[in-house]
């Protein structure tokens, strides 16, 4: 027996070694991932390569119109999502009524989450760019994020207002309050961070996504900016842009990548450093909040 | 409401792609060149396309994501607090990076390993899905491990098992469900991805078992086709909604078999 159990110890402590070195490794690929584009590309950063025009030649060629195209369309499509997905979150968890409509809207919405985001690009295709036609503009392309994002920001919201106990609505409802009352001055609150987590990570998510947005009928090669948003006549805002061609980082990058000619693959490694600046960002802020809920709530 | 939309919408616009094609054709043909004068409509390479970059995909990140959900819960407990936030940072990395990187690093670094190699391969390309959806498979792993009683683990380590034994004989048979459905929604996230694949594993459909060889999916199909100009009403227009149907389907019966083997726990 004792034999045995030595020879057990033996093996658990080799898996000490063994799932250490699993742990290393991973990490050490995305360390690599890492180290390698900044190998490749950190002398392409700079503040040209960020303030110019793509161009056939590797050395001029920068990423503003995508840094732009993906701050305009990303900023459109949360301004649709965020308000329909806590809308639609809220409605989940505080108004409707177990039923078998109900199961059904919920399996539904868990699978949305889960169908590939090229799918999703097709349907725009069909739908917002040829059906409404919208044309391969900005606002089909942010209608088509919106789509990845909402199930994110709803399943997040649903499962944040899942988790405050029943108590505290049953206490605002003693004091008078109505539903919709309980729902704004507690209940949405005291949720905050919770779905600000979720807002943040499907902002990240779709700032990176590429897939759909070939779809939808992005442009590779754009030398020129959306149309401003601010006009000298009345009245000083104009949505013209909304209407207008673009690119996003994601799509210049495999623009360059599938050139046969490798110059551009230092450009490219360089616009993937800065995307993943900022996805990673955003993620980061999203992980703060998240943390910040774990150590502030206690029911 | 949305999901229904999907379906109605990629009928419809399928349709016209069936009046040409025959179901059976399509299902059953081997052959995929719509883009040829001459085109043939049989989507069996694609899918075999997908299944082996899915494949390659799931057999490196199960048991990688495994160990790592075991050794994080029991072995090195003090680390999960630091490690999951970096491990959920890195699932958010875009994917065209991870594509990028592909071609970078890893398949030059395979070809050390087989010399004769294609530039443009699937092996690499399941390779580096798997490591995208790693994050995500030792994040279910994970819940799944933190769900276990604590008494029962402290019976058996009262019984003298060591944090090994206890994990194979107590923590993965009693989560064995949950496993199973993060194996399918982990594989029905392989299956959907793009970019990878599309930058990585070439574009040539490729009615094939080896995954040493360039190959397409159903989803490179779409960007193919999409990245070209094409005419709204045309034969190649539709294909890709015939393609985004299929792929739709696949994940959704993934999806749905999974979430039901999670909340029945099933197995």
């Amino acid at each position: 027996m004792t034999v045995y159990s030595k020879k057990q110890k033996k093996i658990n402590l080799m898996f000490y070694f063994f799932g250490g070195i699993v742990l290393v490794s991973v990490l050490s690929v995305f360390f690599l991932l890492i180290s390698a584009l900044f190998y490749k590309g950190y002398s392409n950063i700079n503040f040209d390569f960020l303030n110019s025009f793509p161009s056939r030649f590797s050395e001029k060629a920068g990423i503003l119109p995508g840094l732009i195209g993906s701050l305009l369309v990303c900023l459109t499509s949360m301004l649709v999502a965020v308000p329909f997905g806590i809308l639609t979150g809220v409605y989940l968890s505080e108004y409707k009524r177990k039923s078998a409509f109900s199961l059904v809207l919920q399996t539904t919405i868990t699978n949305l989450a889960g169908i590939p985001s090229i799918v999703y690009g097709v349907v725009s295709l069909g739908v917002f760019v040829y059906y409404f036609k919208l044309g391969h503009s900005i606002i089909s392309a942010a209608l088509t994020l919106s789509l990845l994002a909402l199930p994110i920001i709803i399943v997040c919201t649903y499962e944040t207002l899942r988790l405050i106990p029943l108590t505290i609505r049953e206490a605002a409802y003693s004091l008078g309050a109505n539903k919709m009352q309980t729902i704004i001055h507690h209940l949405l609150p005291y949720s905050l961070s919770g779905i600000v987590t979720g807002v943040f990570f499907s902002f990240s998510r779709i700032t990176g996504e590429t897939a759909p947005l070939i779809a939808v009928g992005a442009l590779t090669f754009v030398t020129f900016l959306p149309q401003s948003l601010i006009t000298n006549q009345f009245p000083y805002i104009s949505f013209a842009w909304t209407d207008d061609p673009y690119t996003v980082i994601p799509i210049q990058i495999f623009n360059w990548v599938s050139r046969p000619d490798t110059d551009f693959h230092s450009n490219a490694a360089a616009a993937c450093l800065v995307l993943m600046g900022i996805t990673l960002t955003i993620s980061a802020i999203a992980l703060f909040f998240r943390a910040k809920i774990q150590k502030s709530i206690k029911w | 409401m949305i999901s229904f939309f999907v379906v109605f919408i990629l009928l419809k616009e399928a349709l016209p792609f069936f009046n040409q094609v025959s179901l059976w054709d399509f299902l059953t043909g081997t052959d995929w060149s719509p883009l040829f004068s001459n085109p043939q409509y049989g989507v069996l390479p694609l899918i075999a396309g997908t299944f082996i970059t899915s494949a390659v995909a799931m057999i490196f990140a199960f048991p990688v994501g495994l160990v790592l959900a075991v050794y994080l819960n029991e072995f090195v407990p003090f680390l999960k607090p630091y490690l999951k936030p970096v491990l959920e940072l890195f699932a958010s990395v875009p994917t065209v990076v991870f594509g990028y990187f592909t071609l970078l690093v890893v398949t030059p670094t395979l070809q050390i390993f087989f010399p004769n190699l294609n530039m443009f391969n699937m092996l690499s390309a399941g390779l580096v899905i798997g490591l995208m959806i790693l994050p995500m498979m030792i994040s279910f792993c994970d819940d799944a491990f933190s769900a276990v009683p604590q008494n029962i683990k402290d019976a058996s380590r009262a019984l003298g098992s060591t944090q090994l034994q206890m994990m194979f004989f107590v923590i993965v048979p009693y989560s064995k469900s949950a496993i199973v459905s993060a194996f399918i929604l982990c594989l029905s996230r392989a299956l959907g991805e793009t970019m990878i694949v599309a930058i990585a594993a070439g574009m040539q459909p490729n009615f094939t078992y080896s995954p040493f060889e360039a190959g397409q999916t159903l989803t490179s199909f779409v960007v193919q086709v999409a990245q070209g100009d094409l005419a709204h009403a045309s034969v190649g227009y539709s294909s890709i909604f015939a393609v985004a149907l299929v792929l739709f389907l696949i994940t959704l019966i993934f999806n749905l078999f999974g979430n039901f083997i999670k909340s029945r726990n099933l197995i």
